[in-house]
């Protein structure tokens, strides 16, 4: 394996070396590249402009929240700006994010490919995510939409004023990019690893989006058939989910949450992945309990399809069918208690680094934790009840999503921008980003879980002054947070002029994307790697410590 | 200085027990996460790159301790289970003798009447000590009935009932939200629920206006519709004395207990449930009846007595 490496080492300083990024010039060979690390590079810039939409609506959401009175938008607006951070963050941001950036640059070099199995099919699925972001920017400028991002009829179906169907469509066409990724990564890691590499061999990125995929082809159907039909009844008065046009209201929530539920691994198992690499690199040491770590996440995919219901405990569903969907709850949440053992047992008697990425991955075992936990709390019948649709779950899905899947995505960036870019970005401001992320997360999201337990409902545009307090802290942390995000922005982007260059594998890790130069060339390998060794082989370093 | 409370008031006869299993878990979730963090302190610390640690011996894998953390949580998951559940069940379950209150929610406002007549809009007068049920349904949107100073929560839906009960353990007034997203106004469809004294809430009851019962109100709609010139001994349907609660066999030979959700479908959507010995020939009053109507004819069908037996046969 090391001749690859050793040979590009060699070679890079010395003079311009032809990469995927200066093999050609000009709009026309970005926009019609076949080569998945310019596929990745173009979701990079798409959902990084989503992100700061919602998040733009996300900070909106928080000015007006510093008040009891709904003073600063009118209700209509205040439902629309919510609407909007749900619809954009989750399947324009979270969804893609690490899967189709990351995951689409790394998972061909991770297991010695020259490509995805389908170079077209990955071109394709970008321009169905653009063409979906198209729909939903029209949206933005022709009066948003007010249903909740979770669409609930009949008030999608029959009551609501606003662009419901238009905001469908984008979100329909978007879900087909999501399948077509996910096919891409199954046929990809069944039929195109490296000699060698076998199943027990392959990096947990990889295992990680394996079950991604597996959850984004058998899902994503389902809300597009369930959206579909939404837009149905809006439009054509076909009675589905109506009552009064004979239909079940709540037949829609079953069809949405058999994949909104499924859709939340979407966004935290490739985060998951990220850490096993992040951690094993910075501990200088293999995973603890590789195989656990592996099966946990196939576990969480399978399992992860059978707890839709416990988003409908007080919906009018059956008693004994809450009980069914709280007891299948509780057994998802062992395969991921199993991870954060594991990663926590990985630091023990590691060679451990502070770097920007490690940092992220702290936080992310961290948040993550209280966010499972939180989780707990959720899947519990009688607590349930109190704290359905409150403040409290608001506080849990963001300690999962933005705690877990954002500060991986954002620990995953910085741990391969030297391989992406070809250069460092300056540790210094990354470390102080990161704590600073931190630390806005946690002053914006914790006071929620009180506030909630307090009974404040979510998507109250106005609400009783005794909330007012923790919601002024949680309006203060958001703009520490938006900071924190704003950072990494700044000094990636001069880190791609200024940075010092990166060399092939500035960590020492290991792993086959590391073994190439970087920026890669665009076959990504001169030679065909072959493997003859297990992941995270750190032992040389584990020895010589020792 | 603001009023600042961090754990709300506990006002009914679950709350005690829903806070108890909170702080359960939210000691357990302490345990846990700052054992969690202090390893990952301890251990970034000591194993830090360069330091001079003992690092002999690495091992990569333990079936043993695999077994142990994954068997110990999923055992204290079950318990948390089957406690949360106990709870879950009985706040489902209302006991026979509750006090019955209908709500009608629409967009933005909750509409409540009590049986004996008395109307109330987004504020519900309730005595303390009395279990009380309330029947919940929805003119348009999906609602949700919240009074988080008891703890309890339900959806209310469009096209059926569905129910929600509580025993006041306090007097006072508490927050009631829609927590449920409705639209425009959702964070305006809000009131409160005020417990009284039992002498007090009967006084209450009998203030005001002189009301007319929802069974009256019922009963003047059964004659309005001309529903006895069928339902009536010997008649084209069923005869309804004694019908409210009772088992009623179907043409189909099912039978289904006739409660409010029953007979509701059997005003709005006559012929889907048949009672046997009948033809299906009953008009469907669908869009012709409001919810509060349909409400008032079933009141006055539960007047006519609560039957027991299986009704069948004309």
């Amino acid at each position: 394996m090391n001749p690859v490496a050793a040979q590009a080492v060699n070679q890079q300083p010395l003079e311009p070396r032809e990469h995927y990024l200066n093999a050609a010039y000009g709009l026309k060979s970005w926009l019609l590249t076949k080569d998945h690390k310019r596929i990745a590079l173009l979701f990079l810039a798409s959902i990084t402009f989503f992100f700061f939409i919602g998040g733009l609506f996300a900070l909106m959401i928080r000015l007006e929240l510093l008040t009891p009175a709904g003073d600063l938008f009118t209700s209509a607006n205040y439902n629309r700006l919510f609407t909007m951070h749900g619809v954009i963050m989750i399947f324009f941001f979270l969804i893609p994010s690490i899967p189709a950036v990351l995951g689409n640059f790394l998972v061909p070099m991770m297991i010695g490919a020259r490509d995805l199995a389908f170079p077209r099919l990955n071109l394709l699925s970008w321009y169905l995510y653009t063409i979906g972001g198209l729909f939903t920017v029209i949206v933005i400028v022709t009066g948003g939409v007010d249903t909740g991002w979770t669409f609930y009829t009949p008030y999608s179906s029959t009551y609501s004023n606003s662009q419901v169907a238009l905001t469908v469509v984008g979100v329909f066409i978007t879900g087909f990019s999501s399948i077509l990724t996910g096919l891409n990564f199954i046929v990809t890691i069944h039929k195109m690893r490296a000699p060698g590499l076998t199943w027990f061999r392959l990096p947990l990125f990889i295992w990680a989006h394996y079950s991604t995929s597996l959850i984004m082809v058998l899902g994503t159907p389902v809300v597009a058939i369930a959206l579909v039909l939404v837009a149905l009844e809006r439009l054509l008065r076909i009675g589905i989910f109506d009552p009064r046009l004979g239909g079940d209201p709540i037949l829609f929530q079953h069809l949405f949450w058999f994949y909104s539920h499924p859709a939340v691994y979407i966004m935290i198992l490739p985060a998951m992945g990220v850490i096993s690499e992040v951690i094993t690199c910075f501990s200088h040491k293999r995973l603890f309990g590789y195989n656990f770590v592996a099966a946990a996440a196939v576990a969480i995919a399978v399992l992860g399809f059978l707890v839709w219901g416990h988003h409908m405990f007080v919906s009018g569903q059956s008693m004994y069918a809450g009980m069914v969907f709280s007891f299948l709850s509780f057994l998802v949440a062992v395969p991921s208690a199993i991870k954060v053992f594991n990663w926590t047992a990985t630091l023990y008697k590691g060679n451990i680094v502070y770097s920007t990425p490690m940092l992220y991955a702290f936080g992310f075992i961290g948040l993550f934790t209280m966010g499972g936990l939180t989780g707990l709390f959720l899947a519990t019948l009688g607590v349930n009840i109190h704290v359905h649709d409150t403040y409290f779950i608001i506080a849990h899905f963001h300690y999962i999503m933005v705690g877990g899947a954002v500060m991986a995505y954002l620990g995953g960036i910085h741990f391969w921008w030297p391989k992406i870019s070809g250069k460092l970005y300056p540790e210094g401001w990354g470390r102080l980003a990161a704590l600073i992320v931190f630390i806005g997360f946690n002053l914006t999201f914790f006071p929620q879980f009180i506030v909630g337990y307090l009974g404040m409902p979510r998507r109250y545009h106005a609400y009783p002054p005794e909330f007012q307090v923790l919601n002024v802290m949680s309006t203060a942390g958001a703009t520490i947070l938006g900071v924190g995000y704003l950072l990494p922005l700044v000094y990636l982007i001069w880190s791609m002029r200024y940075g010092k260059a990166a060399g092939s594998n500035p960590w020492g890790a290991k792993g086959l994307e590391w073994e190439t130069s970087s920026p890669p060339p665009t076959e990504n390998f001169p030679i065909t790697p072959v493997v003859t060794e297990e992941a995270y082989n750190y032992a040389a370093e584990e020895a010589a410590d020792g | 200085m603001f009023p600042f409370p961090t754990f709300p008031e506990s006002a009914s006869s679950i709350s005690g027990r829903i806070d108890l299993l909170y702080l359960f878990l939210v000691g357990i979730s302490m345990l846990m996460s700052v054992s969690i963090f202090l390893c990952i302190l301890f251990f970034a610390i000591k194993y830090r790159r360069g330091s001079r640690a003992d690092r002999s011996n690495i091992r990569h894998h333990s079936g043993t301790v695999e077994l142990l953390w994954s068997g110990i949580p999923l055992l204290v998951f079950v318990f948390v289970f089957g406690w949360g559940a106990s709870i879950f069940y009985d706040a489902f379950t209302a006991p026979d003798d509750a006090l019955q209150v209908y709500v009608v929610g629409k967009q933005w406002m909750w509409k409540i009447q009590h049986p004996e007549g008395k109307r109330e809009i987004n504020q519900l007068h309730v005595p303390v000590g009395e279990s009380v049920k309330l029947t919940l349904t929805s003119e348009d949107v999906i609602h949700d009935f919240f009074i988080p100073a008891f703890r309890v929560k339900r959806d209310v839906l469009p096209g059926r009932y569905t129910s929600l009960w509580f025993r006041a353990i306090k007097t006072g007034s508490f927050h009631l939200f829609c927590a449920q997203y409705c639209g425009t106004n959702h964070s305006a469809m809000i009131g409160s629920v005020v417990v009284m004294e039992p002498t007090d809430y009967q006084n209450w009851l009998a203030g005001g206006p002189p009301a007319e019962s929802m069974a009256a109100a019922g009963a003047k709609l059964f004659e309005r519709y001309n529903c006895n010139t069928c339902h009536r001994p010997g008649g084209r349907g069923p005869p309804l004395s004694q019908v409210f609660g009772s088992q009623v066999l179907l043409a189909s030979g099912a039978t289904v207990l006739a409660d409010e959700a029953y007979l509701r479908e059997s005003i709005l959507n006559s012929t889907a449930q048949v009672t046997a010995g009948y033809q299906p020939i009953m008009p469907t009053f669908q869009g012709q009846i409001s919810e509060t109507g349909v409400l008032h004819l079933i009141a006055y069908l539960q007047s006519l007595g609560a039957g027991g037996k299986v009704q069948a046969q004309p």
